[in-house]
């Protein structure tokens, strides 16, 4: 039964898997990439790229998102030369791309493709340690670095020794990130690096590259089709239009909240205003609840919140007659649970529980309380009346 | 080339032979091979068997293969037999694994849809398996039938007829015009008969051609 | 069999041992002549993706040339010896090492490619360090199918006096000497076994264990 005991192993290991004791070289290099009057024509004519101008601030990251064909992949790949512009100039630091020698440029930007992409006939570490090792690195700092990688990106360095095919698909993209950032380049192109694994090891994956952005403060540029990852994972994002155009470039509550045209209020969806509560932050009122340990003899007339030793969510019970004693078997699986930070979450845990009470937990996954949907819309309509929803 | 011109005759006469050497066996291995690569493609056991013995019949040289044959069947050195048995030999070794790959080749579900439609297996084999696996065959037919052509020439070293006995008698006449002769033949032969297999298939397989 | 084993025939300039290491040489020049002319060419078109044409009509028509008729034609030109050999046997080795090499190439995930010149490789690193390593199987493939051909052509080569197993073959024939020929033919066969055997040991030393194939269990 997927109850709450499981969310929260979960939740536990995530809070585990952080690098602890491992240190990342930075360097503190930052760059700025800028694309300016670019346009991509094919030689059979295609336009995939129209007059592209476009600033990605340095430490951030930047999402490229629009429907199929519009472009993204092209603008992507003119950044390290992989496709060249027909007009108009790309610089990164300042610097024209076309002014550098390709594979130079390449190894110091790095760049993860849909598929992973690995060498197959190289081990997982080998795989790593690839542009460490075209950079004349020597053999034996390469592979401690790439096996330091490993870890960063969440793999036990174990599978260091493995070959590509011997490793499920979000494990090999996890690979394929590591690989672009073996050589610490301050620049990192990723083009739907998640979009081939499954909406769970998805979000994983898209977590894990928040939290080592937050430690690396990389300027990477992120290609997706999916509108819930761009806003999920952007510090800006740009919306392309088919046709090569750039139909909107702005944050996400913004694009959210003022879609430049009706191809952007379209793109990002029906349920903007629902996704628009991911941006918020306000305080909502946190009420106690009944809670019961598994084992205990009590008396039910509510809906009782039976938690663990560390109490940890476990699951529900419904008003009974009389004095039950609690057991596994009688819970009701919860819904999400709302760890205090956006609307979003606060109102999904509301709506999804059983007993239409969110649960609330701190960071150890402790329950602290729960929220109410009427509470939720009320905090919105209160944020709306000081200013803070844009129309 | 003024040889074949002027020994037109001659020529035609050995074209001949070379051709029937050449095609018969084809013919008789294509078909042995077909029950063959159906039973390797469906069971493992006649795989382990059938190939590692086609593998090892290749290694055996054409010229060997075609001296001893006389000895195992019981017929004179030169009767036309001894080449077409040994290429009928090669010819299977060789088909047995292109129809063998091309049947396994053939989409599981378009076959799993002709069983949930109500195919027998034989029928089912000749209207959907065969004619989807074609084109993996006719490669291999194409393959079969250009070394046959070119291996015919072989049995010229213990007399036998085709173009061969050109390459032969010019050598011991130090007539390089007739070994030439000969050598056009067998490309010129070879290469109509190749075009030839390759418009069959494409007249065969019209849906292999489309949305490429 | 009587002929294979009897003790006379294993020694001296004319034995068995002394032909098969003619054979075996004749062989392994032969690959490696056409293996320096076949693989970069094929190499080179399967990277370029440009003149694969070239490559299939090339293979097709030396495919189509019989082997006797150049032994010959070269020895009428040349003279007697060994280069006669080498040319009609280098030219039935390179259509297979090159179809091989050029389909390998050709085969490798475009999307591997396309990461290797993404992380910066140059194109010849693309072709030496990617490319190459994962074609080696079908390399290998058009390698093991040339050996095999030239193994049992080589036995032509006695036809004009040269050495090597067909002696027996050939010399069996004119003394109507059947023990003598099936030696021949044995022997020839079992020089093919090894030498396959040769390249399946190199192959397993050489490619890399990532591109074995994975969870083949039973299926099919
Ligand atoms: N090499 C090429 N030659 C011709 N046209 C091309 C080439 N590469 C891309 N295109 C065209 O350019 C346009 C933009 O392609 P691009 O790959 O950048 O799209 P995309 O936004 O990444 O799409 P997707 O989400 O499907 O990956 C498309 O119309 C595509 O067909
Ligand atoms: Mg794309």
């Amino acid at each position: 039964m997927p109850g709450y005991a499981e969310r929260v192993k979960v939740f536990g290991i995530y809070i585990q898997g952080g690098p602890i004791g491992v240190v990342v070289a930075t360097g503190g290099i930052r760059r700025v990439i800028e694309f300016r009057a670019v346009t991509k024509r094919f030689e059979d004519g295609t336009i995939a790229v129209d007059e592209l101008d476009l600033t990605v601030e340095a430490g951030t990251i930047t999402v490229f998102v629009g429907p199929s064909g519009c472009g993204k992949t092209t603008s992507l790949r003119m950044v390290n030369r992989m496709i060249d512009p027909t007009s108009g100039t790309i610089l990164v630091d300042g610097k024209d791309v076309l002014t550098v020698d390709p594979p130079t440029l390449r190894r110091g930007i790095g760049y993860v493709i849909q598929q992973a992409g690995l060498f197959p006939h190289r081990t997982v570490l080998d795989n790593v340690a690839t542009v460490p090792l075209l950079s004349g690195w020597d053999k034996r700092k390469a592979r401690t670095r790439a096996a330091e990688l490993l870890e960063i990106v969440g793999l036990d360095p174990a599978f260091g020794k493995r070959y590509p095919a011997q490793l499920s698909g979000g494990q090999q993209q996890r690979v394929g990130v590591a690989r672009a950032l073996a050589a610490d380049p301050p620049v990192l192109l990723m083009d739907e690096p998640f979009s081939a694994v499954d909406p769970v090891v998805r979000e994983d994956l898209q977590n894990e590259l928040l939290r080592l952005q937050a430690e690396l403060d990389k300027t990477i540029v992120f290609v997706t089709h999916d509108i819930d990852e761009a806003l999920k994972l952007g510090e800006r994002v740009a919306v392309f239009q088919t046709g090569g155009h750039l139909a909107q470039y702005a944050k996400p509550a913004e694009l959210l909240s003022a879609p430049a045209n009706d191809f952007v209020a379209s793109f990002v969806g029906r349920d903007r205003g629902y996704r628009t509560l991911t941006f918020l932050h306000a305080d909502v009122p946190v009420h106690p609840v009944t809670t019961a340990r598994l084992g205990e003899r009590v008396t039910i007339t509510d809906w009782t919140l039976v938690v663990d030793e560390q109490n940890r969510p476990k699951g529900w019970l419904s008003g009974v007659d009389g004095e039950v004693e609690v057991a596994e078997k009688d819970l009701i699986s919860g819904g999400s649970l709302y760890d205090g930070t956006t609307l979003r979450g606060a109102l999904d845990a509301a709506l999804s529980s059983p007993s239409a009470l969110g649960v609330v937990v701190d960071d150890a996954g402790a329950v602290t309380g729960v929220v109410q949907a009427a509470d939720v819309i009320q905090a919105l309509a209160k944020a709306r009346a000081a200013g803070e929803v844009p129309k | 080339m003024t040889w074949i011109f002027e020994n037109w005759e001659r020529f035609w006469e050995v074209t001949e032979v070379h051709l029937r050497l050449s095609v018969v066996p084809v013919v008789i291995g294509f078909v042995l091979s077909i029950p063959l690569g159906w039973w390797a493609s469906r069971s493992q056991t006649a795989r382990a068997i059938l190939f590692p013995f086609a593998n090892i019949l290749f290694t055996i040289p054409s010229i060997a293969l075609i001296v001893i044959t006389p000895v195992l069947i019981g017929v004179k050195i030169l009767d036309e037999i001894n080449v077409i048995v040994p290429l009928v030999v090669y010819t299977v070794a060789l088909m047995v694994r292109a129809v063998a790959d091309a049947l396994a080749a053939v989409p599981g579900n378009v076959v799993a849809a002709a069983n949930a439609m109500g195919f027998r297996p034989l029928r089912r084999f000749l209207t959907v398996d065969f004619p989807l696996a074609l084109p993996v065959t006719i490669a291999g037919l194409r393959v079969a039938t250009v070394s046959n052509i070119s291996m015919v020439s072989v049995g010229a070293l213990v007399g036998l007829g085709g173009y061969g006995q050109l390459f032969t008698e010019g050598y011991q006449t130090d007539n390089t015009d007739k070994v030439l002769a000969g050598l056009i033949g067998t490309v010129v032969l070879a290469v109509l008969a190749d075009g030839l297999l390759l418009l069959i298939g494409r007249l065969l397989t019209p849906w292999a051609r489309v949305g490429r | 069999m009587g002929w294979l084993f009897d003790p006379a025939h294993w020694s001296g300039s004319t034995g068995i041992p002394v032909r098969l290491v003619e054979h075996f040489g004749y062989t392994l020049l032969t690959l490696v002549i056409g293996a320096l002319i076949a693989v970069p060419l094929g190499a080179f078109v399967g990277h370029t993706g440009k003149g694969g044409f070239v490559i299939v009509g090339l293979s097709n028509a030396l495919r189509a040339l019989p082997t006797t008729a150049v032994l010959i034609l070269v020895v009428l030109w040349a003279g007697l010896g060994d280069f006669p050999v080498y040319v009609a046997l280098v030219l039935l080795a390179i259509p297979p090492i090159m179809a091989g090499t050029y389909a390998g190439v050709r085969a490798v995930d475009p999307v591997t490619v396309d990461a290797a010149r993404g992380v910066g490789m140059r194109e010849s690193g693309v072709l030496l360090q990617v490319e190459i390593p994962n074609a080696l199987p079908l390399i290998f493939g058009g390698f093991r199918g040339a050996a095999l051909q030239v193994v049992a052509t080589a036995t032509i080569a006695a036809y004009t006096g040269a050495g090597g197993l067909g002696r027996f073959v050939f010399d069996g024939l004119a003394l109507q000497d059947f023990g003598q020929m099936l030696a021949g033919a044995v022997l020839v066969a079992l020089l093919a076994v090894l030498v396959d055997l040769g390249f399946a040991g190199l192959q397993r030393l050489t490619v890399s264990p990532g591109l074995r194939p994975v969870g083949t269990g039973g299926k099919r």
